[in-house]
């Protein structure tokens, strides 16, 4: 008993000032965000994913990991929204069946917790509690950071994960020796890194910051020689653990919920392979279930080729010969035409026969196709063989044409033998299976390749798809690479029932499952390098100009007057940040340069202070910022929002060093506080007066809405009455 | 002098002893290394392959003070390296008798400075300046006119230029040797370094033609010696010596500039190094600030005001004996142009005002910014509307040429009448008769501007082909000069301005610069032209004096010129790119000649087993710097050896590690096209790295083995590696000195069973 104190007593301390000032955020984020109920700029964006996991549809987006779309999708989870929304046009009105107030409360909730968070870094940074309230009353009234919370927008998630994983790590940092609280903070820092990444790719510097940050300190307790072997062991390891190797297996999580979530096939479904797609509900599998595994030889096949680009396609032939001259005026064989054709069609099936026998059904039991056999081709429903041979192809004069083969006896013989080779064969003697197995197919005669140039045919070929022969193929191309994807045991003898054969749909049932992992590294690779044709779009922006905020963005603009939301940010703080950062920088290099002398200005833990609070709030600015200057996708304002919340945390680090270390004098020190005080009014003004803008009401008149065109490269609209 | 210095480093120590200053005393600490390290030297010549012993035979002052460690290198393996070296990049050089790879380029670009004729590159001149001077010296005449790779030189002297890069390409070895001997105070990491270098296929090959390549490593290889040899110096100050490598440094520095712009990536590690050895400087008290001042000044003096003054030196040079037009006019500005005899703005006489019915060109005022150009094609379907396009384009051309007609009517029966200031014109593309159009269509690629079209026929259009001519600084009624007013020509309908964002256009735009018309009115140089060409019959021919542009403006102008061109280098569609992590491991090589059975092949790849031990050495070297650093930092006691190989990996191999991720990792941010040979400059870093790594690693055997059982290891890994090296060199060496015969996949070929990787292209 003596290990229990009695009586238990719960000591409370409430610290009034931050319950205050997240009351504040509170108000100013969520006031109102139901106006306007409509599609407000990238929410038609991220609304059409919001409605795909209403609906349980499978999605690609390469703009950023799936998480920050499964917690916009949360909120419309929890106003039961049904997904039944057309997101095509910004400004489009919002039906009943949407629930604008839920959608819109997480991120309007995260941009307000923002505001709290930068207290509690100001202070863990070693701050007074006035410095940390002057930083939180700078995001408090913050224009840009209040539009980009205000709708279903991820920034502000964003920046909320950026700001918990660093206050809770600087916990982490700062809490006394071993104590479980410790290690709670540090966990709680891994998790929030992880979900920042999660959010948006962006995360990840400031991740890596992190990352640097814990390595210097990890350093020190490396080089703590009080400390014996094996505790130095277990710090590495345990901070190793949680900040590297627990973010990287909740980032796997967040794609296995987003993969359990999304089971049924939809309009993304053709980026991704045939196995991938089996494995969706009502996808491919429709097609695809039940087919026989192993390709035998009698099969009916169509093939699809490994490439994409620039569309998904399968191996297609009809009637229609190559012209017998085409326009520059080179020769063709003048036989059937063989494309590869983007939609599925009854010419894309093929039946594989043995060379050596005359049989176009499956004998039984069915003799499977191995790697190195030899096969025939022969079109489904024209019955011609694919024959390449040594003449020039259409629009790739380099390669082989391919053709189906009709006998002109124009002494051009048939060369119809192909050797079929598994790329992803285990053994040598693999069985050619449906769907996993990926093929190329080897000319006998010529070894030249079957394989999509990419090229499209001209009119005479129905702008299909060319495929040609290539004789210098080398190592693996996903254009040389085919696998069959609808396969079926042909039982029809005669050619009339082959075709009515070939047009019913193949079914039977069995599943094809990938493991979550080759899911996951095929989604994961599909997003990094699938890209949207890049183009400049109206409001996007270059790095250069967001310091000086050169640019805004109109968010909305009311359909019939002048009310209109624009990303704007407050004009006195972006000014007073970027002061503060150029001060802070002219003041460590001084007090670095005196210090290698050996002059000190200030005693070694305010020293140390500064620089870690430059490290966070400095290092978090160009973290975010610089990279972007490499990037060459199309950028905007909202890139800045991270970069610029850390440089807003520097404004008071700054001042509070200048007052207490710089300004000695108590006239000075009142000098000093009016200026402070004079700072926060015009910051205050200067967020009243843009906040029509911000908020998208009251309503302005044109004469107003020109006043606040402080710069002339803003675009204000005016409606023409 | 071998006494003053040992002297120095003797009297040095008592004197830092005293002080407790730990910094001067580690370099004794290191010094006293060095010595006893060299006092072995002279066993060591008489037999190459003993190992290295330094640190058991104390550390007696006397033998201190007899073998100076400041200039004393072992003579007889650099010759040897020199040597050896020569013979490899000699070896059949004349071979293949006609054009292979970029000499097409460079070749070319040397003959026209011997032809004195105006070009355009993106590199700076100072490496095909120096290929022409060793062709000029060398009996070439300039005629030959590298057309195409495979043309055959015939009569042409065309050795002399390969030989010249032969002869800098066999410096890189021997500069290699000594910069690892100096880094590493080991002869044996010198002698593997060396020998990595001169039996690499990849650096045979690359020096064995006239390329700017040999030319460029061999000023990076010249700044690393420099600067680690000025390092060196730092216990001597302002002595002769070091001032000597201090402004030898600044030269080379200069050159690897003054060849590519990769040089900029040496200048960043001579720049780091320097700001390191500066920042050691300020931490040491003793040094007066007015001594450090003098540092300072002295650094900055030779790294960035020599530099400097060199490079702008080189231009000038450049500029004088480029003095006729040539292929590269068009990328450069009418002022610009006007210097080039035989360019038609040289002493040009045309009529100096513009007036209705002339026919002009219009020069953008950006730097490069291409001739307003119109052409047959049209902007294809959903981008704007489906009418001419209208482009800026840099070369000289007929479709440039434009017509000025009146707003209402193509009279030109009377007299000519000047065009003014706020006068209203239509111009006329001369080639299709449509007119310069604008209306309210996003433009292709700034979507915040408005589409420029050409429209109509025969010159008729409709009211948005009007446009208002504004002359910068002008008032009404003033005329419009040629060549000298900036003319900006606003669109009479939407007030939009004529522009050229300088971005350029897809495919279907033939890769031209996108013109624009921008609602923007801030005056540009994106949005002032210049009429340049400008021929009307109905007046009289002036002689034109164009302002001559400064040096330094000529300077800027063509750097921007470079750069432009530099990132306008953008990988096409079809072809195979390269990409940065294919280097290191060799994935493939380039075809620097030749390509089927019967043609004589030369196939750039480095010697595969030469690569991948380098790879292995980055890898072996990290985790050897890792555990150096975690046991420095726990504080582990070391003995006297241990300490100075964690010293020679973690200040020797940590540089040469910078040089190399310095000279490696940019590419991956580069959006230009990118070729295999851009990596040879930071394999040269790792080459050396891999002399110190290895031979570090072979010499602490006996941590995991007894004395006796290490020195063998030691002996037998410096055999194998020789050995290995050797081997490989015998068996790729058809690479560098050329195949005959069939490819690698037949079993006669010479290069049977050697095709280790598919990608491999012999």
């Amino acid at each position: 008993m003596q290990g229990v104190k009695l009586p238990v007593t719960v000591k409370c301390e409430i610290n009034v000032l931050l319950i205050a000032v997240t009351v504040l955020g509170l108000l100013t984020r969520l006031y109102g965000i139901h106006i306007p109920a409509s599609v407000v700029f990238d929410e038609v964006y991220y609304g059409q994913f919001v409605s795909l996991y209403m609906k349980r549809v499978f999605f690609i987006d390469e703009s950023g990991p799936p998480l920050g779309h499964m917690i916009l999708a949360l909120g419309g989870y929890l106003g039961d929204f049904d997904g039944n929304f057309v997101w095509n046009r910004i400004g489009a009105e919002y039906t009943s069946n949407v629930p604008v107030w839920t959608l819109r409360l997480i991120p309007a909730l995260c941009g307000s917790l923002c505001v709290p968070l930068g207290y509690l870094l100001v202070v863990e940074l070693g701050y007074s509690h006035f410095t940390a309230l002057g930083a939180s009353l700078l995001l408090l009234m913050e224009n840009s950071l209040i539009v980009q919370s205000r709708f279903m927008l991820l920034d502000s998630v964003l920046i909320f994960f950026l700001l918990l994983a660093v206050v809770s790590y600087l916990r982490f940092h700062k809490a006394p020796k071993s104590s479980l609280w410790k290690w709670l903070w540090l966990f709680l820092s891994g998790t929030s890194c992880a979900f920042a990444v999660g959010v948006k790719y962006m995360g990840l510097f400031t991740y890596l910051l992190l990352l640097g940050l814990a390595a210097v300190h990890t350093w020190h307790v490396i080089g703590d020689k009080t400390l014996c072997n094996g505790k130095v062991l277990v710090q590495v390891v345990v901070r190793f653990l949680v900040l590297v190797v627990m973010p990287a297996l909740l980032y796997l999580g967040f794609f296995y919920v987003h993969l359990i979530l999304l089971y049924r096939s939809g309009p993304h479904d053709q980026m991704m392979s045939s196995a991938f797609q089996a494995s969706l509900e009502g996808g491919l599998s429709r097609i695809t279930q039940g087919q026989p595994l192993e390709v035998a030889f009698g099969s009916q096949v169509t093939l699809r080729s490994a490439s994409s680009k620039p569309l998904p396609c399968w191996l297609h032939s009809h009637k229609a010969n190559y012209p017998i001259r085409y326009e520059n005026g080179r020769g063709s064989s003048h036989q059937q035409q063989v494309t590869c054709y983007p939609f599925k069609d009854v010419n894309n099936w093929w039946i594989i026969k043995d060379p050596s026998r005359q049989s176009l059904v499956v004998s039984s039991p069915p003799r499977p196709v191995r790697h190195g056999d030899i096969i025939q081709l022969l079109h489904g429903m024209t019955s011609r063989f694919l024959n390449t041979h040594d003449v020039a192809a259409p629009m790739s004069p380099h390669s082989q044409e391919v053709t189906g083969y009709i006998d002109f006896n124009v002494s051009m013989p048939a060369q119809n033998l192909w050797r079929v080779d598994i790329t992803n064969r285990e053994s040598d003697r693999d069985v050619w299976k449906t769907i996993l197995s990926e093929v190329q197919l080897i000319h006998v005669n010529t070894s030249a390749v079957l394989k999509l140039s990419g090229a499209s045919l001209p009119d005479w070929g129905f702008r299909q798809l060319e495929v040609v022969g290539d004789k210098i193929y080398k190592g693996y191309q996903q254009s040389g690479v085919w696998n069959v994807e609808e396969h079926r045991y042909g039982k029809s003898h005669e050619q009339k029932e082959r075709e009515l054969e070939l047009k019913s749909p193949t079914h039977d049932d069995i599943s094809r499952n990938l493991t979550f992992m080759a899911k996951f590294i095929e989604l994961q690779w599909k997003m990094l390098t699938v890209r949207n044709e890049e183009s400049e779009h109206k409001y996007s922006s270059l790095p250069l100009e967001w310091i000086t905020m050169d640019t805004n963005i109109a968010y909305w603009l009311h359909p019939s007057n002048n009310a209109q939301i624009h990303l704007i940010g407050n004009s006195v703080t972006w000014t007073l940040a970027n002061l503060a950062l150029f001060i802070y920088v002219l003041l460590f290099l001084t007090y670095l340069l005196r210090r290698r002398r050996k002059i000190e200005d200030i005693p070694e833990a305010c020293w140390e202070q500064l620089v870690l609070a430059g490290v966070v709030c400095s290092g978090g600015w160009v973290v975010n910022y610089l990279p972007f200057f490499l990037m060459e996708k199309t950028l905007f304002l909202y890139h800045y929002l991270p970069a610029l919340t850390f440089q807003i945390l520097q404004i008071p680090v700054v001042v509070e060093h200048l007052y207490t270390h710089v300004l000695r004098s108590p006239s000075q020190h009142k000098a000093f506080g009016g200026v402070i005080l004079a700072a926060l009014c015009s910051v205050y003004f200067c967020y009243r007066i843009f906040s029509p803008l911000t908020y998208g009401q009251p309503e302005l008149t044109s004469e107003e809405l020109a006043a606040l065109r402080w710069r002339d490269s803003w675009d204000i609209l005016f409606r023409k009455r | 002098m071998e006494g003053r210095c040992g002297e120095g480093s003797h009297t040095q120590s008592p004197s830092c002893a005293a002080v407790r200053s730990r910094k001067p005393c580690m370099d004794t600490g290191k010094h006293r290394e060095k010595a006893s390290s060299k006092k072995t030297e002279p066993r060591r010549a008489t037999r190459p392959s003993s190992s290295d012993t330094r640190g058991l035979n104390g550390t007696s002052t006397e033998k201190r003070l007899r073998y100076s460690d400041c200039d004393y290198t072992p003579l007889c393996p650099l010759l040897s390296v020199a040597a050896l070296s020569l013979c490899t990049r000699f070896y059949r050089i004349t071979e293949p008798p006609h054009v292979c790879w970029d000499e097409t380029h460079f070749g070319k670009m040397g003959s026209y400075y011997i032809n004195r004729t105006f070009f355009f590159d993106v590199h700076p001149p100072l490496g095909k300046m120096l290929i022409g001077l060793a062709g000029y010296l060398t009996g070439y005449d300039g005629t030959f006119p590298f057309i195409k790779p495979g043309d055959k030189y015939e009569h042409h002297n065309y050795w002399g230029m390969r030989g010249f890069c032969a002869v800098l390409g066999s410096c890189l070895p021997p500069f290699a040797f000594l910069v690892v001997l100096e880094l590493s105070h080991s002869t044996p990491a010198a002698l593997i370094t060396a020998s990595l270098l001169i039996f690499d296929t990849g650096y045979i090959t690359l020096s064995q033609y006239i390329l700017l390549d040999p030319i460029l490593m061999f000023f990076i290889m010249g700044a690393v010696l420099s600067m680690v040899k000025f390092n060196h110096q730092r216990l001597r100050p302002f002595s002769w010596s070091w001032w000597l490598w201090l402004l030898l440094t600044g030269v080379n520095l200069s050159g690897s500039l003054g060849v590519k712009f990769v040089g900029l990536f040496n200048i960043l590690l001579v720049g780091i190094n320097t700001a390191w050895d500066l920042w050691r400087l300020l931490g040491d008290l003793h040094l007066s600030l007015v001594d450090f001042m003098k540092h300072l000044i002295a650094r900055m003096f030779g790294l960035i005001m020599l530099p400097l003054f060199l490079y702008t030196t080189i231009f000038a040079v450049h500029f004088v004996i480029l003095n006729r037009s040539g292929p590269g006019d068009g990328f450069f500005s009418s002022a610009f142009q006007s210097r080039l005899i035989g360019n038609n703005l040289h002493n040009a006489t045309m009529p100096e005002y513009l007036a209705y019915g002339s026919i002009i060109t219009l020069k953008n005022l950006r730097i490069a910014g291409g001739y307003l150009h119109s052409h047959w094609h049209l902007y294809p379907e959903g981008v704007g509307a489906h009418q001419q396009q209208v482009t800026a384009y840099l070369h000289k051309d007929y479709n440039n040429l434009w017509l000025v007609k009146r707003p209402n009517s193509d009279d030109f029966t009377w007299n000519p009448e000047l065009i003014r200031h706020g006068d209203i014109i239509r111009l006329e593309h001369k080639e299709t008769t449509r007119n310069l159009h604008s209306h309210l269509h996003e433009a292709p690629l700034t979507k915040k501007h408005l589409q420029v079209t050409g429209y109509g026929i025969n010159g008729t259009g409709d009211p948005n082909d009007l446009w208002q001519v504004e002359v910068c600084g002008g008032k009404k009624g003033d005329p419009v000069k040629v060549l000298r007013s900036k003319v900006r020509l606003l669109h009479r309908s939407t007030g939009c301005v004529l522009y050229s964002s300088g971005k350029t256009l897809p495919k279907w735009g033939w890769e031209q610069v996108e013109v624009t018309c921008s609602p923007y009115l801030k005056e540009t140089p994106n949005s002032q032209w210049n009429i340049e060409d400008h021929v009307n019959p109905k007046l009289p021919n002036i002689s034109l004096h164009v302002l001559k542009p400064s040096f330094l403006e000529i300077l800027l102008e063509s750097h921007i010129v470079m750069i432009r061109g530099n990132s306008g280098l953008k990988p096409k569609d079809n072809e195979i790119n390269s990409k940065p992590w294919h280097w290191p491991i060799n994935y493939q090589g380039l075809r620097f000649s030749g390509v089927n059975e019967t043609e004589y092949r030369v196939y750039l790849l480095g010697n595969p087993v030469i690569w991948w031990l380098n790879l292995f050495s980055l890898g072996l070297f990290v985790v050897m710097v890792s555990l150096c650093c975690v046991a420095l930092q726990r504080g582990a006691k070391l003995g006297g050896t241990k300490k100075a190989h964690c010293q020679v990996l973690m200040e020797g191999g940590g540089l040469l590690f910078l040089g190399w991720l310095l000279h490696y990792l940019p590419f991956y941010t580069m959006g230009r096209i990118l070729y295999y040979h851009h990596y040879f400059p930071a394999m040269l870093f790792s080459s050396m790295l891999t002399g110190l790594t290895l031979d570090t690693f072979l010499q602490n055997a006996d941590l995991l083995f007894s004395p006796a059982v290490s020195k063998y290891i030691l002996r037998g890994g410096q055999i194998v590696l020789l050995v290995g090296i050797l081997h490989s060199f015998y068996l790729f060496h058809p690479l560098s000195y050329g195949m005959n015969g069939p490819l690698a996949h037949d079993p006669t070929s010479s290069m049977a069973g050697l095709r280790w990787l598919d990608s491999w292209e012999f």
